[in-house]
């Protein structure tokens, strides 16, 4: 179970009152209250990105998300792929910072990957954002989409995987 | 996999913080290690956490190497819950703060909330016959020693056989050589043991150090400094990460060009130069054309197995030009004329061997060795490794390479040296082997049916030897002779189990097996014994990287259950052995296995690595290891010290950068010693599987897989990429026989068969595949042949087989990625 940034500080300055509980399995810092109580994420802002009916096939577009600093990417790779939203289940998003060093990639769309030229690390958007090579230790952070089927619209809701250069996804 | 993680604690400022060497490649990049109660954490200000980090705001690019990999958390012996985390030192000058994917999940690999810990072997195991139950160390090491005993008693050390890793890193370390290296060579007294990943106990750098140079001689600053670097057979980006990205990388784009114009004031210096030669375009290959272009990056694509013609071809211009070293020659080696002799070749008969164009090995040459305007040699550093090592005879094509670095005096400057490259850290000091050079091919003694008792020590022959199918065939078999015997004797005595395996290994061809190890192994499942042996941070372990540099990697945490240092568990079983001895009345037997009275690695370490200047030692520590100290070790950090030291002044160890500058060698008379390499062709065995069969089976590592995936076999980020050993493989091959992406495929020739997973490669060249060496799920060992250099080195790359297709699995394609792994 993980908490929010605001929850947490807002636990963590209550003293005795929420005590702090540690599992050994668990991976959870402290036993919340309210609502946080019931998130399995962090708290994400939604964010309507675009619309899947403007997006070419194997051609990225930049957005940010969950805020103005974190640089994302979404394309239309135009098969059905792992964890693709859209109509035609096609359409994937990642952090665009290499979860080595946190060097921005940059999509290679005759390769089909999304490559580091830091230390050369490439990762397969149509893989779940899985490390091909390189010297990452974690794949890329995927951005949950949700699709609107009657405004065609793409809504990002929450990051899976840890943006490079963070301790949390929400500042 | 991905790890769904989104946030993770953080070190709170005075979260306790302790030196760790990373314990997978021979680079041996330094790490710190933050360990905290597991209820606190560390904030995002930069003063309320140990990183010093602002985590505010988004940290910059190339600032911060922290995932989900690099933490998690542990429970001590004491009940006590912390968090970990791993990350890589910003000081160390090996590494320069960066961490390659396998260092990266160093905290993912420790007993704790991890993948691996359920995994562990934690308690010494007993084969009851029918199933494995928790035992004591004492009963253990007692039913050892009494196998043992009986064994030296009625056949003598022959009898006793070991598969040893002499390992610096994982589990390894000078401690864990001397303590293995007492109790084989000097306690029992056996020359039957077999080294680390090889059928014999031999060196895989025969050639060079008889021809006067240790093999690993350079500096890592000497990539920064060379003019050109060779990397023969060798693939860095993946096996030599961070040595590559930090050292090679800024010379090849030019940016250590001031560095040697500040050294070498009147010489011409300029961007680096690589030169490949692998029969592979690997993806080092490919990243070094990203960052060069043709007037740097040459890669001399060799037809397997031909490199001594390449070499020869090579020394024979040079010297035929007049841009060998007449004077170093003269005043620093013998031999010369001899090997000039019978190595000549020409450019042209090498290319038709090689399928290299006379072009390109003449283009080679230059850069290598034409004088620069300067009119200076040009710096050249020599790296090889695996593809020279176990290729087609190691000795021969080896000896090929140093007469070439000889000849121009490539040794001992700056910028020059003839090293390998290294696949594991070193940790070599053990009493000398007692036994003859070629030394008794092992593997092939124990299919004979000979040997008693075989001690299985920090490596895994399952995977990672040739011949494998007869080889495991026959343990398995000799095994269960024993494990009936055994089923059969349960209830009695030690003595009574030791007198009925004893019968059943003298009388009936069985084969007893003790294995030491991290995990419970296939090999170790096979055998009868397992004792647990612990890892770094759980215990205080020194080693060496590629160029010689020691250090000492700290404790920080507790093994789990039993589990204790390799060193001390051979205390224990010589103790054990001694206590045999001495209640038998055997006064001379029991001495044999005096001097074990160790209660840590450190006593371990000043009992053999110190002291190889008073007893006769194999130490790479050598006579002035004496002036290591664990104390001085600790002060000089993850920086320590390059071996040999050669003094300790102002409260700091003095090391040696680079061997030989004073051109004094590892001979008799102090010249280093040309060698006569004549190109000899294929070794047979190998010779007669090429006729028969079409496709080359060449093997090697990828960077995301340690060794025999001993740990990553138990982590699905690492399955989640190579569920099966990948077989690179042409499209135009794969087309031809039906394969598609993600394919289970199998391989066959006279010697076995194996699994793999296909992986359609286009640079991968045709008739030829590229499988994954050492894996647990599809092993390349099945099909190689049993041939051997004249040291017993293995020529695990001569491989020839033909290849079916067995059916396709889907989850393999919906889960594995098949993009290139070559960056483009
Ligand atoms: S390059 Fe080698 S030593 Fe360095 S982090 Fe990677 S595996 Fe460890
Ligand atoms: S930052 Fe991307 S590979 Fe290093």
């Amino acid at each position: 179970m993980k908490l929010s940034r605001r929850n947490f500080l807002k636990l963590s300055g209550s003293a005795a009152g929420s005590a702090s509980v540690v599992g050994w399995a668990g991976t959870a810092v402290a036993q919340p209250d309210g609502e946080a109580a019931g998130r399995a994420t962090l708290d994400y802002p939604r964010e309507e990105i675009g619309r899947a009916g403007d997006l070419t096939t194997g051609e990225a577009v930049s957005f940010t998300y969950p805020d103005g600093s974190s640089p994302c990417a979404v394309i239309k790779t135009g098969e059905p792929v792992p964890g693709g939203a859209g109509p035609d289940g096609d359409i994937v998003a990642y952090s665009v910072l290499c979860t080595h060093m946190g060097c921005p990639v940059s999509y290679d769309r005759q390769a089909g990957v999304f490559k580091c030229p830091c230390h050369f690390s490439i990762f397969d958007p149509h893989r779940l954002g899985q490390q091909v090579s390189g010297q990452a230790t974690v794949d890329l952070p995927r951005i949950e989409l949700e699709y609107n089927e009657s405004t065609d619209t793409l809504t990002a809701v929450s990051v899976l995987g840890l943006i490079a250069g963070r301790q949390a996804n929400v500042l | 996999m991905s790890h769904g993680t989104d946030r993770i604690a953080l070190p709170p400022a005075d979260a306790e913080k302790t030196n760790l060497v990373c314990h997978f490649c021979i680079v041996g990049c330094g790490y710190h290690v933050y360990k905290w109660p597991a209820n606190r954490e560390g904030g995002r200000a930069p003063g309320d956490n140990a990183l010093g980090v602002d985590f505010r705001r988004q940290v910059p690019p190339m600032q911060l190497t922290m995932t989900s990999a690099m933490t998690t958390r542990i429970r001590d012996r004491d009940g006590q819950d912390y968090r970990v985390m791993i990350l890589p030192d910003d000081d160390c000058v090996v590494n320069d703060g960066l961490s390659s994917t396998r260092g990266g999940q160093l905290a993912n690999v420790l007993y704790g909330d991890t993948p691996v810990a359920s995994h562990r072997l934690r308690y010494p195991r007993l084969n009851t016959g029918d199933d494995w139950v928790d035992t004591t160390r004492e009963h253990a090491a007692d039913l050892y020693a009494a196998i043992t005993q009986r064994v030296l008693d009625s056949e003598g050390p022959d009898g006793v056989m070991f598969n040893c890793s002499d390992h610096g890193g994982a589990g390894g370390g000078f401690e864990f050589t001397w303590g293995t290296g007492k109790l084989m060579f000097q306690a029992i007294g056996t020359k039957m043991a077999r080294i680390h990943n090889r059928p014999a106990y031999n060196s895989e750098c025969h050639a060079s150090r008889d021809m006067g140079m240790y093999e690993l001689n350079s500096a890592y600053e000497d990539a920064e400094l060379a003019d050109v670097i060779w990397s023969i057979g060798n693939n860095p980006y993946e096996n030599q990460t961070n040595y590559f990205l930090a050292h090679w990388v800024p010379n090849l784009r030019g940016q250590t060009r001031s560095k040697k114009q500040e050294r070498f004031a009147d010489e011409t210096v300029g961007r680096g130069r690589v030169i490949f030669v692998d029969p592979r375009r690997t993806p080092s290959v490919a990243v070094c054309d990203q960052i060069g272009d043709a007037d740097n990056v040459l890669h001399l694509q060799i037809n397997p197995g031909t490199d001594t013609a390449l070499f020869n071809a090579i020394f024979t211009y040079v010297i035929d030009q007049g841009w060998h070293n007449e004077s170093f020659i003269a005043d620093h080696t013998s031999g010369f004329e001899e090997a000039r002799e019978a190595n000549r070749m020409s450019l042209e008969e090498a290319s038709q061997i090689t399928g290299v164009s006379v072009e390109a090995i003449r283009r080679a040459a230059e850069w290598s060795y034409k004088p620069k305007d300067s009119g200076h040699s040009p710096r050249t550093l020599h790296h090889y490794e695996k593809g020279i090592i176990w290729g087609n005879d190691n000795y021969r094509i080896q000896a090929s390479l140093v007469d070439i670095v000889l000849a121009t005096g490539n040794v001992g400057r700056e910028g020059t040296g003839i090293s390998r490259m290294g696949g594991h850290q070193e940790g070599y000091t053990r009493p000398p082997y007692p036994g003859p050079r070629p030394a008794p091919y092992i593997d092939q003694e124990i299919i004979k049916g000979n040997g008693q008792i075989l001690t299985v020590w920090g490596c895994n022959a399952f995977q990672t030897t040739c011949n494998a199918e007869q080889y495991k065939e026959a343990i398995h078999r000799r095994a269960g002779i024993v494990q009936q015997a055994m089923a059969k004797a349960r209830g009695g005595s030690v003595d009574s189990m030791a007198d009925a395996v004893h019968e059943a290994t003298q009388r009936d061809g069985g084969l007893f097996i003790a294995a030491v190890d991290l995990y419970p192994t296939a090999f170790a499942r096979a055998g009868h014994l397992m004792l647990p042996a612990a890892h770094p941070g759980e215990i205080e372990l020194t080693a060496m990287n590629g160029e010689r540099r020691i250090r000492l990697s700290e404790r920080f945490m507790d093994p789990p259950g039993e589990a204790e240092a390799d060193s001390l568990i051979a205390a224990r079983l010589a103790n054990a052995l001694r206590r045999r001895y001495q209640e038998a009345g055997n006064e001379e037997m029991a001495e044999r296995f005096a001097g074990f009275d160790w209660e840590s690695q450190e006593d371990a370490f000043n009992d053999g690595f110190r002291m190889a200047h008073e007893k006769e030692i194999d130490s790479q520590g050598g006579e002035t290891g004496r002036l290591v100290t664990y104390q001085r070790l600790r002060e000089a950090g993850n920086n320590g010290v390059q071996l040999p030291v050669q003094e300790y002044r102002d409260g700091e160890l003095v090391g040696t950068p680079r061997l030989y500058s004073d051109h004094n060698f590892d001979t008799d008379d102090g010249r280093a010693r040309f060698q006569p390499a004549p190109w000899n062709g294929f070794l047979s065995p190998v010779a007669k599987q090429k006729e028969k069969y079409p496709l080359w089976v060449n093997n090697g590592r990828t960077n995301h897989i340690w060794q025999s995936a001993y740990h990553d076999q138990h982590i699905d980020y690492r399955t989640g990429r190579f569920p099966m050993a990948p077989l690179e493989i042409n499209p135009e091959d794969a087309e031809a026989y039906g394969i598609a992406n993600g394919d289970v495929v199998e391989l066959f020739n006279d010697y076995g068969s194996t699994m793999a997973m296909a992986y359609r490669t286009p640079e991968i060249k045709t008739g030829q595949l590229f499988m994954m060496f050492g894996y647990f799920n599809g092993m390349v060992g099945e099909v190689t042949t049993e041939a051997v250099d004249e040291n017993v080195v293995p020529y695990y790359k001569g491989a020839w087989a033909d290849i079916r297709r067995i059916g396709s699995m889907e989850e393999y394609q919906r889960s594995v990625s098949f993009r290139s792994r070559r960056y483009t």
